[in-house]
């Protein structure tokens, strides 16, 4: 089930092994991304998600906000 | 990203606005006179004022011209109501941008969840970009 998370939610995740998927466009992820994220574009999160992440581990999926 | 942590990529070495924004911008409450506010403003050597819930998030913005209006008045009667804000990771060439486009004097930087993290101000960011520009 898909929950919102705060900044200090992230980290402690991170600490037990949660993956960081970012979904923006590979070349944005490429600009700039969360340290140690996976890049995972919306548009192929559907179709790669099963092979790309770990079941049993948490999932911290985050996109942009600029303004 | 929205905090200003460090991020990995290709971008990680252009300016920012976390590297300008000015942390130690006054703040003021929706229910202090105006007079008040001024005063500290002033004496800090500002012309502008953040106007912040208790949990620093931002409702307002004071500059020169509404710090000018009635001192008896109370801030939340003057104040400009939810200015626009920006985030830490926005970069200072594309802030110098929207500030000329807007004419805007200066911006309030805030985490995604709102909260002050200080005073964009254009001289600083037309500096800084001037600054970036003569080292490439």
């Amino acid at each position: 089930m898909a929950q919102g998370v705060d900044r200090d939610r992230v980290r402690r995740l991170m600490e037990q092994g949660a993956q960081i998927v970012d979904v923006l466009p590979a070349r944005e992820y490429g600009e700039d991304h969360l340290p140690g994220a996976i890049n995972l574009p919306l548009r192929k999160i559907e179709t790669d998600a099963a092979r790309v992440l770990d079941p049993s581990r948490p999932v911290v999926v985050y996109c942009a906000d600029s303004a | 990203m929205g905090a200003g942590l460090p991020t990995e990529g290709t971008n990680t070495q252009i300016p920012r606005l976390v590297d300008v924004v000015k942390r130690d911008v006054p703040t003021c409450a929706l229910g202090e006179r105006l007079g008040d506010v001024r005063h500290r403003v002033v004496a800090a050597g500002w012309d502008a004022c953040v106007v912040v819930s208790t949990d620093r998030v931002v409702l307002g913005l004071l500059r020169a011209e509404q710090l000018r209006a009635d001192p008896e008045m109370p801030v939340d009667r003057v104040m400009r109501p939810g200015p626009s804000t920006y985030r830490p990771f926005v970069s200072v060439a594309e802030m110098g941008r929207i500030m000329s486009e807007r004419d805007m004097a200066s911006s309030p930087v805030t985490t995604s969840d709102g909260r002050l993290v200080g005073l964009v101000r254009r001289q600083d960011v037309d500096a800084e970009g001037s600054r970036a520009g003569s080292l490439r």
